[in-house]
């Protein structure tokens, strides 16, 4: 991804919400990434609630596993999940 | 030497509806009109009479303004941060200490982009302490990314408290504006004042519009973000562009002003100096004394004039370069000291005038209050008899 030029950016460095889906602060995750175990899952969605990226993606109202792209790694779903359905895997694993 | 007798013959008379105010009245009567909405505020000498008069319009239902009683001006400037990117049209008044308390956060303001105005009242740092005039408050901020324009006289004072929100709110320029006013030698000395009406005023600053504030719930945003090595020089970048900005803005808003007032507002007010070989610059009140001892030297045939700077920050390079580039000696005056370096508008003056055939000097005056009286301004010009590039002097000190 290129940089943007000094015209370019908002001024002050104002972040407007369009302009936060174009980070891809995916690349920050350095301990692993949360799996969801939908066996388990009981589509509570507290994951969705806590998630500070909006990492979890959510369907017609049904949980569907995360956005990777986003996704920094902060294991709070994992910490949130009343029925322990998500846990961290190391990049790779699955 | 003229006598004072013969000075105050040379009086004008006051024009047509003027009343007597200080510089300090001037930026209430101002702040009265514009009728800003969030005032956040710590009391300092000399700034003191500009909020206990505004808190008092306020407490008597005069101005509709909520003024915060923050514990410092470090919560000063940051409230109206707040405020301003909030979407409420913020200003704010302080001095010296209270300038340097603040400037972390000066900085902040003008790096969110934040169009706060600010009335100072210039006073000398500490230490030793003391309440007096001298720039080296504004100097502290020079490089804060905010304007700063000087005034000369209480009626300047007014104008630029007027002309200020529209420079500082205009969507190219977006950074706080600076209305300096030399401490007690402007704010607290009482002169005729004509003020607009409070009509025109509120139609000339107009409504408060920011590009994103942050209660615009609909349009969310977010403010003050961190900026890692591969944004941060952008950003700054930014403030550069804002100043470039500026410098067009200000003549264009002054322009306007102006057409209301029929007063004058410039970057640079020359004064005699379309034929003279000896010039003198500087910031703020002394231009008043200088300007009575270059009508004195004229008599006397002497070809001698002054550059006033009335825009600080951003720095009017072209205007200065026009007005300065053909005088054979200029003496550059500076109230503010660089201890083992240069003085702040010597060291502009000085690159400015670089590639023109003009000798630059620099002499440091009135720390401190001291005064700077019309034999210090002849010594000034005196000096310039003798060019001497990139030298530094003082005048008035006991050497």
């Amino acid at each position: 991804m290129s940089l943007p030029r000094a015209t370019e950016l908002p001024t002050g460095g104002t972040v407007v919400s369009a302009e936060a889906l174009r980070n891809r602060t995916g690349g920050w995750r350095t301990a692993g990434r949360p799996r969801v175990d939908f066996d388990r899952c009981v589509n509570c969605k507290l994951c969705w609630v806590y998630c500070p990226d909006s990492a979890v993606l959510v369907e017609d109202g049904v949980f569907r596993g995360f956005d990777y792209d986003v996704c920094k790694g902060c294991e709070i779903c994992v910490e949130m999940c009343p029925v322990d359905a998500i846990d961290m895997v190391l990049e790779g694993d699955d | 030497m003229t006598d004072v007798a013969t000075r105050m013959t040379r009086a004008e008379a006051p024009p047509a509806g003027a009343r007597l105010l200080t510089g300090a009245g001037a930026v209430v009567e101002a702040m009265r009109q514009i009728d800003p909405d969030v005032v956040p505020v710590y009391p300092i000498t000399p700034q003191t009479p500009m909020i206990e008069s505004f808190s008092k319009l306020v407490a008597d239902g005069r101005a509709g303004a909520e003024v915060i009683n923050v514990e410092s001006e470090h919560s000063a400037m940051s409230a109206a941060i707040g405020a301003a990117l909030a979407g409420a049209r913020t200003m704010t008044a302080t001095s010296s200490q209270g300038l340097a308390l603040m400037t972390e956060v000066v900085y902040v303001a003008a790096s969110q982009r934040a169009p706060i105005v600010v009335a100072l009242g210039n006073r000398a740092l500490s230490g030793p302490i003391n309440i007096h005039c001298d720039h080296s408050d504004s100097m502290l901020v020079r490089d804060s990314g905010v304007v700063q324009l000087f005034a000369q006289s209480a009626q300047e004072v007014y104008d630029l408290m007027v002309l200020a929100p529209r420079v500082a709110e205009h969507p190219e320029v977006l950074v706080p504006v600076f209305v300096c006013q030399d401490g007690f030698t402007v704010t607290h000395s009482a002169e005729p004042v004509v003020s607009l009406a409070d009509e025109r005023v509120r139609a000339f600053v107009g409504d408060y519009r920011i590009p994103h504030p942050l209660l615009d719930v609909a349009h969310p945003t977010s403010q003050g973000t961190f900026a890692m090595p591969d944004h941060y020089f952008e950003l700054k970048f930014g403030e550069v562009h804002a100043m470039r900005a500026a410098l067009r803005v200000i003549p264009e808003v002054a322009a306007e002003l102006s057409r209301v007032t029929g007063r004058a507002i410039t970057m640079v007010e020359p004064y005699a100096l379309d034929d003279a070989d000896r010039a003198l610059v500087v910031l703020g009140s002394t231009a008043g004394t200088i300007k009575d001892v270059v009508d004195e030297l004229r008599a006397e045939g002497e070809r001698v004039g002054l550059l006033r700077i009335c825009s600080f920050r951003p720095f009017p390079r072209e205007a200065v370069r026009a007005a300065l580039g053909g005088i054979e000696s200029v003496v550059v005056l500076d109230r503010s000291l660089s201890p083992g370096g240069t003085p702040a508008l010597y060291a502009d003056i000085s690159r400015v005038l670089s590639a023109t055939p003009a000798s630059v000097q620099g002499c440091v005056f009135g720390l401190g209050g001291r005064e700077l009286d019309p034999d210090g301004v002849r010594e000034a010009f005196d000096r310039a008899r003798h060019p001497a590039p990139g030298e530094l002097g003082y005048i008035g000190l006991r050497e």
